[in-house]
């Protein structure tokens, strides 16, 4: 696994740190590796964005896999210390509709 | 709000500009390619697929969200493509695609997944794949602008895809070329052998001479560290070097004696009359006319038919000389008997710089010394000289010391240098 993510879990929440990993082909790690912790039985998913500067297209595909896979595995999808730009991105497309933010 | 809303999805579309013209690999393009349309108006759902033309069915290349029960194949009747193709690329509504043959039996899958538009890639009038999509996160219906910007990324996405065709169209070109070039030098190769075969039947107290000359010049060529297509240049070049005997009258070839004077000439002629022959030939190694022309000229300047030296004698005609040299002396003649094996190591190691160059002489007698010791199992020499010939006691170390002996280059080259 790439150093680049961080993973912390706890009983059935899960931290993940998107950083700007998330905005590459490569940010497809990110994904998987929620999907794996989704299929260990998270219940809760937590996206954290202290690190992630911008968010573009592929990292909104990124972002949309997982709020997919959540739904399907009936989890919740948080999205916390987002910046207000990315924010209103993630309004303005219909994220928010899907997650909530902290 | 719309601005910041431009600049996202203006990123994507220059991004996925770039993307298809610099990326090198194919899966990662389209992979990348689909992220960004996807992300760029957040849709939840879809894929791209690469339509085959000799299948007639749309292989997915790529999905995303769209589950592991939807079909990764999808096959098309003609209908269907006449529809894409008079649709154009411009996004279908899943609402409109209904009457399409092929809808009907995906259609489960599509309204189960939630597919809403299909994209028809065509590219220059050819269908090159299909792009599914399915709803937007904010479950709003595509807006007019949001078709717009599908269109202007699918094209992008097409164009890739086209592109790869095209690449792996050369690619199978080019393979074919390169079959038909080898059937081609095959077809030479025949020809050459069924050329020397003829060559030699002419001549009855010589049989073989050509086809042996040929597996000499091999031997030599390959001792040298030439290349597989040199070795195999130097070989013809041996098989086609008396070709010009084909015009010399027959009584003069095979005459049970030695011939006068006027006879030699005629037979001198051989060398230039091969050249004749070869010249307006094209063959796949250079210099095979060369080495008839010059396969009787001698390093000292002693030979025929311009008397050159050293450096002016082109290297293959060196070769073929010194192979051809060797048959003559190791087949039996209407007048003269072989002589035995240490006898012609002598004479070539004697004649070493003056008819022969050095290096060629070192070459064969490695190629020789090699078979001996069964270094090289090929039995060559044993072949075309018969079981005992080359066994005879004490050529090994004969070899040995003529290899020591023999210098590099020759006190001609040497002369010609100052
Ligand atoms: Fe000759
Ligand atoms: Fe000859």
């Amino acid at each position: 696994m790439n150093t680049n993510i961080i993973i912390r879990a706890e009983g059935e929440k899960a931290v993940v740190y998107a950083s700007d990993y998330l905005n590459k082909l490569s940010g497809e790690t990110i994904e998987r590796e929620c999907r794996r912790q989704l299929d260990m039985g998270c219940k809760m998913l937590v996206v954290n964005f202290a690190e992630t500067e911008i968010v573009n297209s592929i990292g909104i595909s990124i972002l949309l896999g997982v709020i997919d896979a959540a739904q399907n595995a009936g989890a919740k999808v948080i999205f916390s210390d987002v910046k207000a730009e990315t924010i209103e991105l993630f309004e303005m497309l219909g994220l928010t509709n899907h997650v909530m933010l902290n | 709000m719309e601005k910041q809303k431009l600049i996202h999805t203006f990123g994507a579309l220059a991004e996925l500009g770039h993307e298809v013209a610099h990326k090198q690999n194919f899966q990662e393009m389209i992979r990348t390619s689909l992220h960004l349309l996807l992300g760029s108006l957040a849709i939840m759902r879809g894929g791209v697929a690469r339509y085959s033309r000799f299948g007639h069915e749309l292989n997915m290349l790529v999905i995303r969200g769209l589950g592991e029960e939807f079909p990764l194949t999808l096959s098309l009747c003609d209908e269907d493509e006449r529809q894409f193709l008079t649709n154009g690329l411009a996004p279908i509504e899943v609402a409109q695609a209904k009457v399409l043959p092929f809808f009907q039996i995906y259609d489960r899958s599509f309204e189960k997944k939630r597919v809403e538009l299909l994209v028809p890639l065509v590219i220059r009038n050819e269908i090159v794949g299909v792009i599914l999509l399915g709803e937007k996160a904010n479950g709003e219906p595509y807006s007019a602008y949001d078709l717009e910007i599908i269109c202007a990324m699918s094209r992008h996405i097409g164009v890739g895809i086209a592109q790869r065709n095209l690449m792996a169209e050369l690619e199978r070109r080019a393979e074919e070329n390169r079959k038909l070039y080898e059937d081609l030098r095959t077809t030479y190769k025949d020809t050459v052998k069924a050329f020397a075969t003829a060559i030699d039947c002419k001549d009855k107290y010589t049989e073989g001479h050509s086809v042996r000359v040929g597996k000499y010049s091999e031997i030599i060529a390959e001792e040298l560290g030439w290349d597989e297509n040199e070795v195999e240049g130097a070989a013809v070049a041996g098989y086609l070097h008396d070709v010009g005997k084909l015009t010399v009258e027959r009584n003069i070839i095979n005459a049970p004696y030695r011939i006068n004077a006027k006879e030699s000439a005629e037979l001198n002629k051989h060398p230039a009359v091969g050249y004749e022959i070869l010249l307006p030939i094209h063959h796949p190694y250079a210099d095979v006319p060369l080495a008839a022309k010059y396969h009787h000229e001698r390093l000292d300047g002693r030979g025929y038919p311009d008397g050159l030296f050293d450096k002016e004698i082109p290297y293959i005609a060196k070769i073929v000389n010194l192979a051809d040299s060797f048959d003559a002396m190791t087949t039996d003649r209407p007048y003269k008997r072989r002589r035995p094996a240490n006898e012609i190591i002598e004479d070539l190691q004697r004649n070493s710089g003056k008819q022969f160059a050095p290096e060629l002489v070192t070459a064969f007698f490695k190629g020789m010394l090699k078979e001996l010791t069964g270094e090289n199992k090929d039995k060559r020499f044993r072949r075309l000289l018969g079981r005992d010939y080359m066994e005879t006691e004490g050529i090994i170390p004969m070899l040995k010391n003529a290899l020591n002996g023999i210098s590099p280059t020759s006190s001609l080259t040497l002369v010609s240098l100052d």
